[in-house]
């Protein structure tokens, strides 16, 4: 007997080719064209479309595809995952579809979910969350709330990768309820301003439960998120810049913690003013530490964290001569450079940042210290503070502190000071170091004695004097003298002096500390 | 539009650089608060005219305080 290849399939047997080709089809185009308007009026781009911006085209290999497609009208379980690459590298994604159940999760959306989060673990690649999401499907919850795989398992996977791979979220939509904690343990957040929401309750839960009238702007809004609660790390005019913005975070972060942290050619800065004209010497004067920032760094490489919040503390990637840092640097032009609570908590979560994924950090300070006052100490600015520093005790990455201008108590050792054990202490010739400013001291130390003068000119004499005999103690020259400071050097001098110790401390040994973690205060 | 501008930190009002009804450009300094012995100065946001100028030289403010308003845009 002999087989005849090219007779028709059995009469009875589905043509399983064609069957699969239509399921294909049906699973690629999401939900209705009614749904795929909304999301067009909203400004939104398909989640496929999301996907070929982001990707290298060609390069996407995709997850569950068919999931549920024995169920009508759940074209994917709402959600497109798989891996692809970003100028050649790696990386897993999750995508919601919100022209499927306005991309609430359903059984298969977390399982989906989860399966991807493992396949980032084991490709040891950074992992995008694209969301835009209803939350959970109520009508399944039975199928994924309880068990140890279900939805709270994504959140325990999350807390487990953080600090291990890169993840990054852009927000496009809603993430409300419990999918608001998935921004949350993410290294970077991005947020689509007008569409981005995140809540735990939503506005008609809310006023059921308080009475509270918000609209989903107000309570969780992506300018809210980036500029008050902290939660949003960038905010993005439209989708398109959102995922530019991702492929940002990539030009900076490795594949995964041991990863080579991505080097490019280096660049000369854009050219502009000398650091000696844009500091003032006076030390009550505000500048333009941006300004600072980029006549440091190549040209076109730096790249704010969380631009918006607690301004007062600028956190940005950067290249020097082509090698990748993270800066924290002192804003004067914000609060007069003061730290606060949230900019504690900002430095905290940048410094971890940088120190997990193997990114060296450059500390420039011009700060009068903590704020003071009652309102700051019920905001708990000494335990929020505390968490900051915590983080800077325990980076081992190559750290190096500048002192710009000032440095003055707790803010010298948020600022990574020579007690906080940095690879160097460097400064400029304008620095000032002290426990606070010749205003505050001289009061501290000479009130009765001040308030015993009688004669307000001689009285403005004394206090003078006393100042001018306090800023001898400041002096950058006499600690420099004690060994101090490594290095007092010319502002002009400061790019090349950062670029040859950079090259020198990248050989270094990163400690590890014998024991499990630190107990933060929280 | 009109830009309720509050104060950025507890402090005192050293300087006012602007009446209300006055004109100003984006970026144009309206006032200095002094606070931690530093100068913080409060720019527009927008180019618009003072409508209103809530605080005097000396005063003390709380953190949120408004100090100025400025209308956008306006002639």
């Amino acid at each position: 007997m002999t087989l005849d290849r090219d007779a028709a399939p059995h009469p009875d047997l589905p043509d399983v080719v064609q069957e699969l080709k239509e399921r294909t089809a049906t699973a690629l185009a999401g939900g209705g064209e009614r749904q795929h308007a909304k999301i067009a009026e909203q400004g939104k781009l398909f989640v496929r479309a999301r996907l070929d911006l982001l990707l290298d085209s060609g390069s996407f290999v995709e997850n569950g595809l068919l999931a549920r497609t024995m169920d009508d009208g759940l074209a994917a379980d709402a959600l497109v995952t798989g891996t692809g690459t970003v100028d050649g590298r790696v990386v897993a994604v999750i995508a919601n579809d919100p022209t499927v159940k306005a991309g609430a999760w359903g059984r298969e959306t977390i399982r989906k979910i989860i399966r991807q989060q493992e396949e980032a673990v084991v490709l040891q690649c950074p992992l995008l969350y694209l969301v835009d999401s209803a939350g959970a499907r109520l009508d399944e919850q039975f199928d994924l709330f309880i068990d140890r795989h279900h939805a709270g398992r994504i959140f325990w996977n999350q807390a487990r990768m953080s600090g291990a791979l890169p993840q990054i979220c852009v927000l496009f939509g809603p993430s409300p309820a419990g999918a608001a904690y998935l921004p949350a343990f993410c290294d970077a957040v991005i947020m689509v301003d007008g569409n981005a929401s995140a809540f735990l309750g939503s506005p008609r839960m809310v006023e059921m439960a308080t009475g509270e009238k918000a609209t989903a702007e107000e309570m969780g809004g992506a300018r809210m998120h980036c500029e008050v609660s902290g939660l949003g790390d960038q905010l993005a005019k439209d989708d398109v810049e959102a995922l530019a913005m991702a492929r940002r975070y990539l030009e900076f972060l490795p594949d995964h913690a041991e990863g080579e942290v991505p080097r490019r050619a280096g660049v000369e800065p854009a050219p502009g003013k000398s650091l000696d004209e844009l500091i003032p010497q006076a030390q009550n004067r505000a500048f333009d530490v941006l300004k600072v920032l980029n006549r440091l760094v190549d040209e076109g490489s730096l790249f704010q964290h969380r631009a918006g919040f607690a301004r007062e503390l600028v956190t940005a990637f950067a290249r020097l001569d082509g090698r990748t840092v993270g800066l924290v640097a002192n804003q004067p032009m914000r609060k007069g450079g003061t730290l606060s609570s949230d900019s504690s908590e900002k430095g905290a979560q940048f410094v971890q940042l940088c120190d997990a994924y193997g990114i060296p950090l450059v500390f420039l300070s011009d700060t009068p210290g903590f704020m003071v006052g009652s309102q700051v100490e019920r905001d708990g600015i000494i335990r929020r503070g505390a968490k900051y520093l915590s983080a800077i005790a325990e980076a081992s990455v190559p750290r190096i502190c500048v002192v710009l201008r000032k440095s003055y108590g707790a803010g010298y050792m948020a600022m990574s000071g020579a007690t906080f054990g940095p690879d160097a202490t460097i400064a400029l010739p304008q620095a000032k170091l002290a426990i606070m400013g010749p205003e505050a001291a001289v009061n501290a130390i000479y009130l009765n004695k001040i308030n015993a003068i009688e004669d307000p000119d001689e009285r403005t004499a004394y206090v003078a004097a006393l100042r001018a005999e306090y800023m001898i103690n400041l002096d950058v020259f006499r600690a420099a003298s004690a060994t101090y400071l490594d290095a007092v050097i010319l502002g002009d001098d400061l790019r090349a002096e950062l670029v040859l110790r950079l090259e020198r401390y990248a050989r270094k040994d990163r400690e590890r500390l014998p024991r499990r973690h630190a107990v933060i205060r929280g | 539009m009109e830009h309720v501008l509050g104060a950025e930190m507890a402090a005192n009002v050293w300087k006012v650089e602007v009446t209300v009804g006055q004109l100003v450009d984006a970026d144009d300094v309206l006032l200095i608060l002094e606070s931690m012995k530093m100068e913080i100065p409060l720019w527009s946001p927008v180019r618009g005219r003072v409508t209103s100028v809530a605080v005097a030289p000396g005063d003390v403010v709380a953190e949120g305080q408004t100090l100025v308003v400025v209308e956008e845009g306006a002639a």
